[in-house]
């Protein structure tokens, strides 16, 4: 501490004084990332709550009457002949994402740890599916994806598997293994680089130590790789459920959440309420489930990110 | 980084004086943005200034009615500020407009939008300002029409038909098929290798339901129930069309777009669409094609279309005089002579009766459309605002019998009751 901050100056002199002049500077620091929080996470937040408790339609934006309907727009999502079809497609879509991205992440990540010529390019080829707009890749996928006309089904049919061109986006048994196919695509630079960045911090000498214990690869990535890179996996974990449970242009651009709601989650079914039915209380009560589900995973994070400071 | 030791007096202090002079700037700087935006949107506040919003963004249309509506303002002797947005971003820009108490003067939307949007309050009942609309085919005007009062002029229209492609018919041996039975033979016969006889576009999505609808209404169906026979059998002839192999199973994911690429390259000897694929298939000049009614359920039953297109409306916007004048407008652009030529150079239908037959003769395979147009129906000319309810319902049930889910019956069933 500073002399200056000690003294203690009362009365009229306050408001010149280093203490308040401090207190200010503090509360000034604070203010940008405050009023950011409150006006870009607070509200959006506060006002999807309230939303979800009252009947918001189209009329409410000229009108700004939004009737209050208590928890009638809850049970009715809840009640509705889609919800439990979106919730399991949203818990096996989550699922099979996140170990389709985590398995091929970290594969890719252990293979790139070693160096060989080209591996920087090709690491970096692999973000490209971060780069490309999903509108674009969408669509692209969409044609790959073709039931009579599409890549991959004459490349199947070509190798002599599947000939009877299987309806990858019309089929109710295979859309929604194609919308985690595609997504598993979609994730896979985001595990690998946040993977193999935790790699990188794993010091050489303990694998070498291991290797003169005569410690082989598997055991090597059992004793050695795995207990160290366990913070960084939880944190890939618990990101990937949170950013995935809220997936929805990899759904719209290839199904739209059809066949007959095959492909259908609780997140796509909320954009439906809200910005085709204009049905804004709905959607918003089906958001604020998604967010509950959310903030779990969420707080795992924060509990697994406290866990891997303290270690 | 954070510098550990403290820094002496003076420094910090300065510091924080700047971080305060930002601080009391950065208000300033958000109020002078915007006062201007707020100067940009009160620019127009002398009444010889007219806002318009349409989605026709991209050319030709963009331009055709641009030409148009500039002519129609020059005519009630004001300037145009015309803005052309994105069709999937227009609803968004006039919820933002009707919060913000920003609607332009004159209002373009698509139809079946139109009530959600009257019944908030925010338009003009047009007979107020004057206008009728006398002589228009009525499913249009009930499309327009809120609570018994008119609040949207709708200069053109257009709807679905059945493209053929004539040399594969004719190699076939066969004729546009007039009825269900007939249509089930001839896009059997149709079918041959990489070429269905028939497309069309069943997503889940109102895009399918559009498509449905003319199959559903000419046998008698009805939005308010679905769960009829009548509904039933339109869902049967679709799945039956499917499981003879004469529509691929990929119509469940197609747009209406990619229906008229699969037509175009031949892989589909007919296609359900409308009049503003012409351009793309006039491109090509391999395909010659032309353009039957959809067939009925049986001979000589009236074929029931959904009427597509975009109705102009005059907002609320407190100003009386501008509200007169942008009445002038939306009348101009709905003269017989502006329904005509903007249905000519837009691939369109003009809505007035006493036009249909002349121009039908002018455009020959536009006439498979015109002669449907007098007994079509308007999505929301039933329902009103609930229609997008009952369109997820019937997209829902036919996507589920498509996919062998349940029977028609059944899937109607659990769609009108879900």
């Amino acid at each position: 501490m500073t002399v200056a901050d000690d003294r203690t100056v009362a009365g009229p002199r306050f408001w010149h004084s280093l203490r308040f002049q401090t207190r200010a500077a503090q509360v000034l620091f604070l203010a940008p990332a405050v009023i950011y929080m409150v006006a870009f996470f607070g509200y959006p937040i506060v006002k999807n709550f309230v939303m979800a408790f009252q009947e918001y339609s189209t009329s409410t934006f000229y009108t700004g009457e939004a009737p209050w309907v208590g928890l009638a727009n809850y049970s009715e999502v809840v009640s509705s002949p889609v919800f439990g079809k979106a919730m399991l497609n949203t818990v096996l879509f989550t699922a099979g994402s996140i170990a389709g991205q985590f398995v091929i992440g970290l594969a890719l990540a252990m293979f790139f740890r070693r160096r060989f010529p080209l591996s920087g390019v090709l690491r970096s080829l692999i973000l490209l599916p971060w780069l490309i707009p999903l509108i674009a890749s969408g669509a692209v996928w969409r044609w790959i994806l073709d039931k009579d006309n599409g890549a991959l089904n004459r490349f199947l049919a070509a190798i002599g598997v599947a000939s009877d061109h299987p309806g990858w986006l019309t089929s109710t048994s295979l859309a929604l293994v194609a919308v985690i196919l595609v997504n598993i695509w979609v994730g896979i630079p985001f595990n690998l680089t946040i993977l193999y960045g935790g790699l990188q911090d794993i010091p050489e000498d303990l694998y070498e130590a291991a290797a003169l214990d005569g410690a082989g690869g598997w055991q090597r990535f059992r004793y050695v790789t795995w207990p160290l890179l366990r913070p960084v996996v939880s944190v890939v974990l618990v990101l990937g459920v949170v950013y995935t449970i809220k997936v929805l242009d990899v759904i719209l651009a290839l199904t739209g959440g059809g066949p007959a709601n095959a492909s259908q989650t609780i997140a796509t079914q909320s954009y439906h309420l809200s910005f085709q039915q204009f049905d804004f209380g709905q959607g918003a009560a089906l958001g604020n489930i998604l967010i509950a589900i959310s903030l779990v995973f969420a707080i795992f994070y924060l509990r697994a990110n406290r866990r891997a400071v303290d270690e | 980084m954070i510098r550990s030791p403290r820094s002496p007096r003076s420094p910090r202090s300065r510091r924080a004086q700047a971080a305060l002079a930002s601080m009391l700037t950065l208000p300033l700087a958000l109020t002078a943005c915007g006062g201007g935006s707020n100067g940009g949107s009160n620019s127009g506040g002398d009444s010889s200034t007219l806002r318009v919003l349409d989605y026709y963004n991209n050319d030709p249309g963009k331009a055709v009615w641009q030409k148009a509506i500039d002519a129609c303002g020059k005519q009630a002797g004001v300037t145009i500020q015309r803005e052309a947005v994105p069709g999937a971003t227009l609803i968004q820009k006039v919820l933002q407009q009707a919060s913000s108490r920003t609607l332009p003067d004159v209002l373009m939307l698509d139809n079946p939008d139109l009530q959600q949007i009257a019944q908030s309050g925010a338009l003009t009942p047009l007979n107020d300002l004057g206008l009728k609309a006398d002589g228009y085919v009525e499913g249009v005007v009930s499309a327009s029409t809120y609570k018994g009062k008119l609040y949207g002029l709708q200069p053109i229209t257009n709807t679905i038909g059945l493209f053929y492609n004539k040399d594969l018919l004719a190699k076939a041996g066969v004729t546009p098929p007039k009825t269900w039975a007939e249509l089930r033979t001839v896009a059997k016969k149709l079918t041959s290798g990489g070429t269905y006889g028939l497309a069309f576009s069943a997503p889940a999505n109102y895009e399918g339901t559009w498509q449905f609808l003319p199959f559903m209404w000419s046998n008698g169906g009805d939005e308010k129930n679905i769960a009829t026979p009548e509904t039933a059998q339109a869902v049967q002839l679709w799945v039956d069309l499917m499981n003879d192999g004469s529509v691929s199973k990929s119509a469940l994911n197609w747009t209406q777009a990619d229906v008229n690429d699969q037509f175009r390259a031949g892989k589909a000897a007919m296609a359900v669409n409308g009049p503003w694929q012409f351009p793309a298939l006039d491109e090509d000049k391999s395909v010659k094609y032309g353009v039957a009614q959809i067939p009925a359920p049986v001979a000589g039953k009236p074929i029931v279309a959904p009427l597509g297109g975009e109705t102009w409306a005059v907002p609320q916007t407190g100003n009386k005089d501008k509200q007169a004048k942008a009445a002038k407008v939306v009348a101009c652009l709905n003269s017989d002579d502006n329904q005509l030529s903007l249905a000519k150079d837009t691939q369109t239908i003009p809505t007035k009766k006493a036009l249909l037959e002349k121009f039908s003769s002018s455009n020959p395979n536009m006439a498979g459309f015109v002669d449907q147009i007098p007994t079509a129906r308007a999505r929301t000319g039933e329902l009103g605002a609930d229609w997008p309810k009952a369109a997820t319902k019937i997209y829902t049930a036919f996507q589920s019998a498509l996919t062998g889910q349940a029977a028609p019956a059944k899937a109607l069933e659990t769609a009108q009751n879900g």
